[in-house]
Formats: structure tokens, C-alpha cells, sequence
């Protein structure tokens, strides 16, 4: 008897999603969100039944499924997940339907907004639930459209134009992955040399990377290129700018998954396949991540300071967040990577909020410049509680989901990098300062009668507040449901990272 | 004379005969869609035919099942060429499927178009077959004199006359060249024969290798491969749109197939020269067809550019010369038909009724006809090859041949220069998603929507499960090469 193809029906909800949006009547808008929507709660409810029936103790991947596919390229359909990418469905799911809730008013073409926001959130799932390579590679490249078109219809001019901001966002992405591709043929083929058949299983081609199959020379020059696509992807500088003007310039949604999850893709990228398939690669690079992160820390908090666009403010802070994940990747040890990791998720939720919060304003005002809004705690108390739980979150409050990540990297690195540590830490200081800064003005401050017109929140729009808001405090207070599950996934990797602790990195043996 | 081998031959000349006949026969002010009808259903149900014809890998790894020719080896039916033929034949039903409301309104001679298209199918068939220099240039002939024709179809265009004159002239040269180089192939030794020509010493010489060289050089042109591509770009502007879909997807292909037998079966033993030239000229072709696609302003002119970037794709294949690579290169021919005849679809429909091929006319036309637009979309992303569509299984076939050979650095230009033409593709679609028409609804047949849908179907089909395509290029390819 076969299990029911748990992972199989969170993929396939959305895509269902989509062939039955397209044969519904673009006037009939209310259908259109309302099946968007229970497309969505059906895969969080199934993924949330993934994430409490997963067996921690046992480990590894789960719940896994495999069809063989394409037999001439070694391709099967596998599906599974382990305590890495569970999370990381958890907040696609999480992100998926705040997204959709957020999107609630458009009234521009909303069924076409929907279909392909259902297939944005198809392929970032698909990403991160394949174990196979080819079906990795599919689901990676396929959201890159979507969300230009996304952005040029539904996006919004105000620094950059939108075609300009669609254009960059997806020529930077793509040429990324181009740069990766090359780089996945090549392993794909050098692992099929080396084992007798050619296989894109990630389980085989990490046993092959980590039995010393692969030689130190490829393993550094194929992690080059997989930086290259996934670092791109995860805005590490100076592949960065990609960052914060396709934020500005896309719609609430699409800044949401976009910022939430699919940049995430990198980091798990980083560790799925940098990590274990190339440890010898990822240990000769990893002192030139961590150096670049801290670039990334520190410059893009930096500018963040400048900013008076409140999505430029949080595409700064989302690059300068990133930095942590790197930080916490290149350290390489068990404790590290789990900070990496849970940081990602605390990131995706926390800007995923930020982003829907300024989108409902935006909707509203028309106005996102931290000099023309204030005071706007008192016309609209929800959205400020839902702006404080990010701001807070985001600079690494106790209690909410933002601290303990980030302590947990900055224990992590600080016996590797001492000195990057530090300047990590110091970090949090510039945090502070801009999104203080940002919430004391835009909040708080006299009451200006300009906004009395407006409405807070009310109804289907708390939805993302609520959605995101109990993911926020919920894990922020019962830290070890999700660092307990990333634990099992990240303690796998302890003798392949004790090993490769060894071996000297970049220039000289610099550790 | 084994007249079963060249059986399909025979019926399409009995279809194109058919063609001018029942142009006769029909009132003059009778509509002529109806031949284009019977020819849709007669091509695909011998298409379905063929799949019977192919020799099974087992048959023909033990030797029970013997190759087929036709007169005394000049004309070969393997496989290989079953295959290119049918791809011919769905690229012909899918043009004519949707150039039949075109040619309707658009030429002053309607029943001709039909009967040029069957002898031009013909001629592509034949070259698919040929087995010996001769054989090849009477199909290359065939098929290119039927195409200076159709390029010329619509007489009252400035422009098509001349598209029509410029080919005619450029294609005269290049078959002029080639012509010279068969007879110093010849010359030097004594055969025409591409199996003959294997073992023959006297290639060797400098009138033999002179005479190969010009004989590639005549091909490169009907490829129009970079810096022989001069006469594409006015061309594809100037023809009408359905002929410009043949011209991308049929002639290209046509020579594509012919050209891998030269070079497989007649030159393997100068492999050493031309692999790396030809290594050389792919990588110039996705550079400079893409770099040049970016700057125009006409759909049509894009696509010409964009062919020879595609051209360049499939030479990718041909570099690695082995059978992986052979069979991607075949794999991609087949899926880049679905691709053309996704977006010349949606560009014939426009031309026919907006007036024009440029992007201004594709303004809007995601409210206009939105499944067109979808359609366009999706077919000029698998060009670009963005999964899931089949362009992006295509391509990796490619490049994992030719990385397996040692052309790492091919494979760099290849997906660096896919991602680039990903910007001038979405250039198109920005002017169907976000630009303002005229609103006004286009008119939109049957026939019309059923290439349409039928070519994005297949192309997302085979870009998600290959399978089925892997295996008969697989058996292609494999059987070719045995």
C-alpha cells in the first residue's frame, strides 16, 4: 500500500489552483480569491500536519516519494524533506496565504494575478521539497517570469519605474542562474563519470561529493558557480542591487514571497547542494563569505539609514539580514548553520509582515515616504501593532521569532570568526537605528488629520497580520519547535563538517 | 527500385498534384481553405503512419532488420530521416492550420500557396534522405526554389518582392558555391556518394579539402550562420508571416539534417578541421544572434535574428559529435517547431489584422486575445528555455553533450546568452501585458486556436515529461550512429 502522497498534494494545490482559475469568468473576482485562498489554507494545513508528524528523532528525509521520470537523463520525480526544508515549506506556505490575503483588493486583472501568483508559489515550493536535481533546476527557473509580468502590470512606479525595476530583478536573477547551470551540468556529469550512471538524485550526488569522489579542484570551481547563481539569489553583495529596487518596484505580494521565501532559496541552495555535495568547495570559499556578509551587514544597514522609501528601508534591511545567513553558513559548524537556517525563516515572516503591512498603507495612502507619513498609530492601531511586531522582530527583540536565530549564529561564529563576529554583532546597532527611527516616525508622533480618512485594517485584511503575527510571537516564545526541527535536520551535517574543519580554506589555510 | 522506401515521398507529390488540381477545379470565387483542410488531414494521419515505419534498436543491433534505400544507395530511409520527416510534416500541418485565414485575405493567388508548400516539403523530405551530393542539391533545390516563391507570395507588397528578390540572389550564390565545391569534391574523389566518400584518400588533397570547405560554406549560408546570415533578416521581414514559420522552423531543420549527415558520414575523418571551427561559429551565432535581436523593432526580425541564435543552440549539438549530442540536437529541432508555431501563431493572427509585426501592433493584446498572448509567451520562453517548457530539457541535452566532450566554455556562452534573450522576449511580452491597444477584439478561428493550443500543449508537455521524445530521438540517433 502507498502512502498518501503528502508533499505531492502541497505542490499540486496551488497548480490545481491555477487550471481552475483559468477557465473561471475574470469578472467574477470574488471566486477568483476565494479559491486562490483555499488552495493555499489546503497546503499550509497539510504542511503544518508535515511539520508536527515529522519523526525528530529519526531524521533525514521524510514523507518521501519517487517516480522515475526521465530515464535518459536519470531524472525521477522525488519529493521528500528533512528538518532543512520543512521550515522552509512552512513559511512558503505561511507566506503563500498572508500573500494572498494581502492581495485581496486588487481589482486590475485579478484573475491573471492570481494564476501566476498561484505558479510563483508552486515553483518556490517545488524548490524546496524536490530531492531530485532536475526537478530543483525546473522549479527554480520557473517563478522568474511570473513575477516580472507581475511586476510591470501590477507594480508600482515611484523611485524607478516598475518595467525598469521588473527588468533588472529577473536579468540579475537569471544571469545568476545561468552561471549555476553551468555549474550543475558540469557536477552533473563529472558525479555521473565518477559513479557509472548519470543521476540528478542530490542523495547520490552528495554521497559522491562526500565520500572524496569529487576532486578538490572541481569541487572549488563548481562552488564558485553555484555562489554565483545562488548568491545572486540571495542578494549577497555585490549581487545585491537587485534587491531593493525590485522590492520597491513590485506589488505587496510579490515583495512578500519574493523577500519571504524565494531569496531563501539561496541560502537552502547554498547548503543543499553547496554544502553537502561540495564540502571541500564550500570550506576553500567560505572565509570570502564571510568577509562579503559582513560587507553585507554592515553597508547595506548602512544605506538603510539614507533611506526615506519605506520598501527601500526594508530591501536594505533584507540584504543586510541576509548577511547573518551567510555569516552563519560560512562558519560552518552545526550551530552556525542552524542560526543560518532558522534566521531565514525568522526573516521571511518578519519582512513578509513588513512588506504587507506597508502594501495595505500604500494601498490606502498612496504614500510609503518616511517624510510624509506619521502619527499613524493613531487612525490605524492594527497595522501599527503588525509594523511594531516586525520592527521588533527585526532588530532581534527577545520573545519574538528574530532573537534567537541570530544568537544562535552569532555563538556559532564567534569561535571561527571572531572578529566578523564582532562586527556581526555591532550590527544589531545599525538595526536598530533605522527601524527605530522608522517606526518613531511613521507611528508615533502628534496626530496628523490627513489620515483620519482613512481605515485600518478591518476583516480579510487582518488575515496576513494574524497569519504572520502568531508565526511571529508563536515561535518567538516556543523557539525550540522550530529550532528543535532545524536541529535535526543540521546535526546530520556534523561528522561532514567536523571533517571538513580540517582542511585549510581560502589563501593559505585563513580559518 | 524499392518504391515502399520512398513512399512518403510519393505522397506528398500525390498531395501537392492533388492541390493544383482541385485549384483548378474550384470556382474562382471559392475559398481555398478547403485544400489546406484536406491536406491537414492527410499529412497528420500519415505522420501517425510513420511511427510504424521506424527499425526497432534491437532489429537493427543484430542486423535482421537491413537499412532501406532506393536507387542503388542515393537515397537512404533509416530512422534518422523518418524522424526529421515527420518533424517536417507537423511544422507543415501547424503552418498550414494557421496561415489558411491568412492566405485567404492576404494573396491574390490563393491555390497555389498549397501546392507550393507540399512541393517544398518535398524537397525538405528528399534532403532528409539524401544520400549522395546530388540527391541533397535536387532536394535543397526543390525546397529552396519553392521558398523564393512563397516568399514572393504576396505581389502587392513592396517588401515581399524584395525578401524574394534578395533571396533569390543570395541563395543563387550559395548554391552556386556549393555547387563548385561538390565538383571539386568529385573531382578529387571520383564519388559523390557520402559512404564512399568516407574511406577516399584523395579528400585529402587541397582540391578535396577546398572543395568540402566550400561545400560547408553553401550549407552555413541555408543555416544562415553567422557571417553568412546577411540575407535572414530582410528575408523573414519581408515574407509572409506563415512562411517565415517554415523558413525558421522546416527549412532551417531540413538543412540542419543534412548537413549532420555530411559531416557525420561524408567528413568524419577531417573532424579534426572543422570541429573547432564549427565550436567557433556556434559560439558566434548565440553571441551576435542575441546581441542583435536586443536592438529591432520588428517581431519578425527579431525572431530572424533570434533563429540564428537557435541555429548556434542546435550547432552546439553537432560540436560534440556523438549520439547524446546528435540526439539534442534533434530533440531541439523537433521542440523549437513547437515554439515557432506558438509565436507565429499569435503574429500572423496580428499581422492579418492589425497591419503590421512590429510591437506597437502587439500592443494589448493580452485583453484583446488573451490565450494568443499567453501563447506567444510561453512559446518565446522556451526558445529562451525557461522551464517548464521543452526549451529548457532542449537545452540541457545540449550542453550536457558538448560539456561531456570537454567544451566547458561553450556551455558558458550558451546559458549566459539564453538568459540574455530572455530580455528581448520579454520586450514582447511587455508590449502584449502592459502596453494599450486599440481594444478592438480580434477575430480568432478555430484552426487558429487549435495550433495554438495544441503547440503550447507540447511544449510544456515536453518540457515536463520528455520522455516519450527522449526515447524517439534516442532511437534516431542510436540507430544512425550504428
Amino acid at each position: 500500500m502507498t502512502s498518501f502522497p503528502l508533499l505531492s498534494a502541497v505542490l499540486l494545490a496551488p497548480i490545481c489552483a491555477a487550471v481552475i482559475l483559468c477557465f473561471v469568468s475574470p469578472k467574477a473576482a470574488q471566486s477568483v480569491r476565494v479559491i486562490a485562498a483555499s488552495a493555499m489554507t489546503v497546503a499550509l494545513a497539510l504542511t503544518l500536519y508535515a511539520f508536527f508528524s515529522y519523526d525528530m528523532t529519526a531524521g533525514g528525509m521524510q514523507f518521501t516519494e519517487s517516480i522515475p521520470w526521465i530515464k535518459d537523463l536519470g531524472v525521477h520525480y522525488a519529493l521528500g524533506v528533512d528538518g532543512i526544508s520543512l521550515p522552509m515549506l512552512l513559511l512558503t506556505d505561511l507566506i503563500g496565504l498572508a500573500a494572498v490575503y494581502s492581495s485581496w483588493n486588487i481589482t486590475n486583472r485579478p484573475k491573471e494575478f492570481y494564476i501566476l501568483l498561484m505558479i510563483l508559489i508552486a515553483g518556490v515550493t517545488g524548490t524546496f521539497i524536490a530531492t531530485d536535481l532536475f526537478i530543483f533546476l525546473l522549479c527554480y527557473e520557473v517563478v522568474v517570469i511570473p513575477i516580472y509580468i507581475m511586476v510591470i502590470i501590477w507594480g508600482s512606479t515611484k523611485r524607478v519605474s516598475k518595467e525598469y525595476a521588473g527588468m533588472k530583478l529577473t536579468i540579475y536573477l537569471l544571469m545568476g542562474s545561468a552561471f549555476m547551470l553551468v555549474g550543475v551540468v558540469a557536477l552533473y556529469l563529472t558525479v555521473g563519470d565518477v559513479v557509472g550512471f548519470r543521476t540528478f538524485d542530490m542523495q547520490a550526488l552528495a554521497v559522491a561529493g562526500q565520500n572524496g569522489l569529487l576532486s578538490e579542484e572541481f569541487q572549488i570551481f563548481a562552488f564558485l558557480l553555484l555562489l554565483l547563481g545562488f548568491g545572486s539569489l540571495l542578494s549577497m553583495f555585490p549581487f545585491h542591487r537587485w534587491s531593493p529596487d525590485g522590492y520597491a518596484g513590485a506589488p505587496t505580494a510579490v515583495s512578500m514571497i519574493h523577500a519571504g521565501v524565494l531569496k531563501k532559496i539561496g541560502g537552502y541552495g547554498l547548503i543543499r547542494l553547496g554544502l553537502l555535495v561540495l564540502p571541500l568547495g564550500a570550506r576553500f570559499w567560505a572565509p570570502v563569505i564571510a568577509a562579503l556578509a559582513i560587507i553585507n551587514v554592515m553597508y547595506a544597514a548602512y544605506i538603510a539609514l539614507a533611506q526615506k522609501d519605506l520598501k527601500y528601508v526594508i530591501g536594505y534591511s533584507s540584504v543586510s539580514h541576509m548577511g547573518y545567513v551567510l555569516l552563519g553558513f560560512a562558519c560552518l559548524n552545526v550551530v552556525s548553520v542552524s542560526g543560518a537556517v532558522a534566521n531565514m525563516v525568522a526573516h521571511g515572516v518578519m519582512s513578509a509582515l513588513f512588506f504587507s503591512m506597508i502594501g495595505f498603507v500604500y494601498e490606502k495612502t498612496h504614500m510609503r515616504s518616511v517624510t510624509e507619513l506619521r502619527g499613524l498609530a493613531h487612525q490605524m492601531p492594527r497595522v501599527a501593532t503588525g509594523f511594531m511586531l516586525a520592527g521588533m522582530a527585526s532588530l532581534g527583540l527577545p520573545g519574538l521569532i528574530g532573537f534567537i536565530p541570530e544568537f544562535t549564529i552569532f555563538v556559532g561564529s564567534f569561535s571561527v570568526y571572531p572578529v566578523f563576529a564582532i562586527l556581526a554583532i555591532s550590527g544589531i546597532i545599525f538595526t536598530a537605528l533605522y527601524t527605530l527611527r522608522v517606526l518613531a516616525k511613521v507611528l508615533f508622533g502628534p496626530r496628523d488629520s490627513k489620515f483620519d480618512r482613512y481605515k485600518d485594517a478591518r476583516g480579510v485584511e487582518m488575515m496576513p497580520l494574524v497569519i504572520l503575527g502568531i508565526a511571529l510571537v508563536g515561535f518567538g516564545i516556543f523557539p525550540q519547535v522550530l529550532m528543535g526541527m532545524v536541529g535535526s535536520g543540521t546535526e546530520q551535517l556534523m561528522p561532514l563538517l567536523d571533517r571538513i574543519a580540517e582542511v585549510p580554506g581560502f589563501i593559505g589555510g585563513i580559518r | 527500385m524499392n518504391f515502399e522506401a520512398i513512399s512518403t515521398e510519393i505522397f506528398i507529390l500525390v498531395l501537392g498534384l492533388f492541390a493544383i488540381v482541385m485549384d483548378l477545379v474550384l470556382p474562382k470565387n471559392e475559398s481555398r481553405k478547403s485544400i489546406g483542410g484536406v491536406l491537414v488531414f492527410a499529412l497528420t494521419g500519415w505522420v501517425l503512419y510513420m511511427f510504424s515505419m521506424y527499425v526497432p534498436e534491437t532489429a537493427v543491433a543484430d542486423g535482421s532488420a537491413t537499412t532501406r534505400y532506393f536507387m542503388d544507395m542515393m537515397y537512404i530511409v533509416d530512422n534518422y530521416s523518418l524522424f526529421f520527416k515527420q518533424l517536417f510534416m507537423v511544422a507543415t500541418v501547424f503552418t498550414l492550420l494557421f496561415s489558411m485565414d491568412y492566405m485567404q485575405t492576404v494573396l491574390r493567388y490563393k491555390g497555389e500557396f498549397y501546392a507550393l508548400l507540399m512541393t517544398a516539403l518535398l524537397g525538405m523530405c528528399v534532403l532528409a534522405s539524401a544520400n549522395d551530393f546530388l540527391t541533397a542539391f535536387i532536394g535543397l533545390e526543390l525546397m529552396t526554389i519553392s521558398f523564393y516563391i512563397l516568399v514572393g507570395a504576396r505581389i502587392s507588397s513592396v517588401n515581399s518582392s524584395e525578401a524574394a528578390v534578395k533571396y533569390l540572389v543570395v541563395g543563387s550564390v550559395s548554391t552556386a558555391i556549393m555547387l563548385y565545391g561538390i565538383s571539386l569534391v568529385y573531382g578529387s574523389t571520383g564519388t559523390v556518394q557520402f559512404y564512399e566518400m568516407f574511406h577516399n584518400q584523395h579528400l585529402f588533397t587541397a582540391a578535396g579539402l577546398a572543395g568540402a570547405t566550400m561545400i560547408m560554406i553553401g550549407f552555413f549560408f541555408k543555416l544562415s550562420v553567422i557571417p553568412f546570415h546577411m540575407w535572414a533578416p530582410d528575408v523573414y521581414q519581408g515574407a509572409p508571416t506563415p512562411i517565415t514559420a517554415m523558413l525558421a522552423m522546416g527549412s532551417k531543420a531540413a538543412g540542419i539534417a543534412v548537413f549532420m549527415r555530411v559531416i557525420y558520414v561524408a567528413f568524419p575523418l577531417i573532424g579534426f578541421y572543422w570541429l573547432p571551427i564549427l565550436a567557433v561559429l556556434s559560439a558566434v551565432c548565440m553571441i551576435g544572434g542575441n546581441i542583435m535581436a536586443i536592438r529591432q523593432n520588428d517581431v519578425k526580425r527579431m525572431l530572424a535574428y533570434s533563429s540564428i541564435a537557435q541555429a548556434g543552440y542546435m550547432m552546439v549539438g553537432m560540436v560534440s559529435a556523438d549520439y547524446p549530442g546528435m540526439k539534442a540536437v534533434m530533440f531541439y529541432g523537433m521542440l523549437y517547431v513547437f515554439a515557432n508555431v506558438g509565436a507565429f501563431t499569435a503574429l500572423t493572427v496580428v499581422e492579418q489584422q492589425r497591419g503590421g509585426s512590429d510591437y506597437k501592433s502587439l500592443a494589448g493584446l493580452a485583453k484583446s486575445a488573451p490565450v494568443l498572448a499567453a501563447v506567444m509567451t510561453i512559446s518565446l520562453l522556451s526558445m529562451a528555455g525557461i522551464p517548464p517548457t521543452a526549451g529548457f530539457a532542449g537545452k540541457l541535452y545540449l550542453f550536457t553533450a558538448v560539456v561531456n566532450q570537454g567544451y566547458l566554455w561553450l556551455a558558458f556562452v550558451g546559458f549566459i546568452m539564453s538568459m540574455i534573450s530572455v530580455y528581448y522576449y520579454l520586450q514582447v511580452a511587455k508590449a502584449m501585458y502592459l502596453a494599450e491597444g486599440d481594444g478592438k477584439e480580434l477575430h480568432i478561428s478555430g484552426a487558429v486556436r487549435a495550433a495554438a493550443v495544441l503547440s503550447v500543449i507540447a511544449t510544456i508537455l515536453f518540457g515536463v515529461w520528455p520522455e516519450k521524445l527522449a526515447e524517439l530521438t534516442n532511437l534516431a540517433a542510436y540507430t544512425f550512429l550504428q
